[in-house]
């Protein structure tokens, strides 16, 4: 029997862009515990409801994640829809959802990229990046910005996109799905790559039910949940949409389903962009909240479910606002996964859940 | 200036940012801007860094981790405090766990703006950054002869 031994990874790690501390129990070569440690980022950003109103808010609740910045301010606008009884224009429900989808595109590239960062391939880390900043470009044609958009407001959105932005965006979608199938070979059928990830932290379909995971996560350990087959919005106009499922529950398993989405939402965007309807693009929304009334929300962040909570104060001011990220979900399978592995293996496993540190801890 | 004498290494921390500024550190990195063909290296490393990248506001629990990376780092040394979160606190300077700016721990030489910052600011900020390091070695040759 080894002597076990702490050792210390993060908060400042190269390997993450995040301050994530964990305590690595190890006995040889192999983890047997790991203990998080949290709260590095923590700002108490859903307190801010006090001094600012349901609409000054949307700018707050945008910046909770600079990755999923678009997804926030879209589940937070349509929570205060719901609220509030407002029915949104269909155009803008579309260019949401087209926005929202990009942002899934360029958070599951990235996501990509640094996993093969983490086990050691540096030039398809700088290939992926390099695809990643085609979707920015879009980004920052049709809003200005490349991280924070500020598009999405209570009522709709603040920015049309014209035709010929439009088919730019089907053509570059059309440009980037050949690189990306490229890409996708080297990451599916690479040797070395294969030999990193098939079997390593492998979580079966009944750990994953019992520790509620949620997105490419769950999905990839056999899970059947996707939050867009609910049809909030947009998503009900879709022909078809089966979420991407995976049955082997490892590395491997979370890079193909990843790898897949992309496809599918490369799908999605170039079937409503035919489909779109013209029309205005916003209502005002100014009414005060009703008093004590309570209303959840659910959308299908890139990293999974994500679940908003407002409730009413009679005024401007929301009297509670609370927000549950995929990550607080996914951080039990991301422990459980650890126990049992290689200590080479640690940083693959925890980016393989593409943690979000900023959203969790807010 | 007109050339630089060594290639800048940088070391990134994120304080308490949303991400938004941590991915365009790495995007001024990566293709696209590639600011490491002038030889401007992301190290993990406080030791062999130069350049100490902030991004996000300061808290009580990070306070001290900024301040051992600053303190592991070698003279001469520069700080960059990236995007308005490093600079003031931002949007975020009203929430009860922000303390400020990352200057009320550690003295930052080069304030760059941008909510999220932007990547050619970035850049900019590291050739500036430079500069206040030539200076800063030079100072530092000065007082030990």
């Amino acid at each position: 029997m080894a002597k076990s031994s702490v050792i210390p990874f993060g908060p400042q790690h190269p390997v993450l862009p995040e301050p994530l501390h964990l305590d690595l129990v190890v006995e040889d070569e192999k983890v047997i515990k790991a203990i998080p440690q949290i709260g590095f980022v923590h700002r108490g950003l859903e307190k801010l409801v006090d001094i600012k109103d349901y609409n000054q808010f949307v700018y707050v609740v945008e910046r909770v994640c600079g990755i999923c910045a678009f997804g926030h301010s879209m589940g937070y606008s349509e929570t205060i829809e719901k609220l509030l009884d407002v029915e949104v224009p269909k155009r803008a429900e579309y260019l949401r959802v087209i926005w929202h989808e990009l942002s899934r595109i360029h958070s599951h590239i990235l996501w990509l990229g640094l996993v093969a960062d983490a086990f050691g391939y540096e030039s398809l880390f700088m290939h992926c990046w390099r695809l990643r900043e085609r979707i920015l470009d879009i980004f920052e044609r049709t809003c200005g910005g490349r991280v924070i958009f500020s598009v999405c407001v209570p009522g709709g959105i603040t920015r049309d996109m014209d035709k010929n932005t439009l088919s730019d965006i089907d053509a570059v979608l059309d440009g980037i799905k050949g690189e990306y199938t490229q890409l996708c070979k080297t990451f599916l059928n690479d040797t070395s790559v294969k030999s990193r990830t098939i079997g390593v932290a492998t979580i079966t379909k009944s750990q994953a039910e019992a520790m509620s995971m949620v997105g490419p996560f769950g999905r990839a350990s056999g899970l059947d949940y996707d939050v867009r087959s609910l049809k909030f919005g947009a998503y009900a106009d879709l022909t078809d949409f089966a979420p991407v499922i995976d049955d082997q529950g490892d590395c491997y398993a979370r890079m193909k389903v990843r790898c897949a989405e992309v496809f599918q939402s490369i799908d999605i965007i170039k079937e409503l962009i035919s489909k779109i309807p013209d029309g205005d693009i916003n209502v005002p929304v100014k009414s005060n909240t009703k008093r004590d009334k309570e209303v959840s929300h659910v959308i299908e962040q890139p990293r999974g479910e994500c679940y908003y909570y407002t409730r009413g104060s009679g005024t401007k001011f929301l009297s509670r606002f609370r927000l549950r990220t995929p990550t607080s979900q996914n951080l039990a399978g991301m422990i459980t996964s650890l126990e049992g592995c290689d200590l080479a293996d640690v940083n693959m496993i925890i980016l393989t859940i593409d943690p979000c540190i900023s959203c969790t801890e807010r | 200036m007109e050339y630089i004498k060594k290639s800048p290494w940088v070391i990134h921390y994120d304080g308490s940012s949303c991400n938004g500024c941590d991915i365009e550190v790495l995007a001024a990195l990566t293709p696209g801007f590639d600011a490491e063909r002038f030889g401007v290296i992301n190290t993990g490393n406080p030791k062999h860094a130069d350049i100490f990248l902030v991004t996000g506001s300061v808290n009580e629990q990070n306070a001290p981790v900024i301040k051992q990376i600053y303190d592991q780092m070698l003279e001469p040394k520069v700080v960059a405090a990236c995007g308005i979160c490093a600079c003031s606190g931002g949007i975020f300077s009203e929430c009860y766990n922000v303390n400020g700016g990352v200057d009320s721990i550690i003295p930052v030489d080069v304030y760059v703006p941008g909510c999220a910052v932007r990547p050619e600011s970035i850049i900019d900020a590291v050739v500036k950054a430079t500069e206040v390091l030539e200076k800063k070695q030079k100072e530092l040759k000065c007082s030990k002869q």
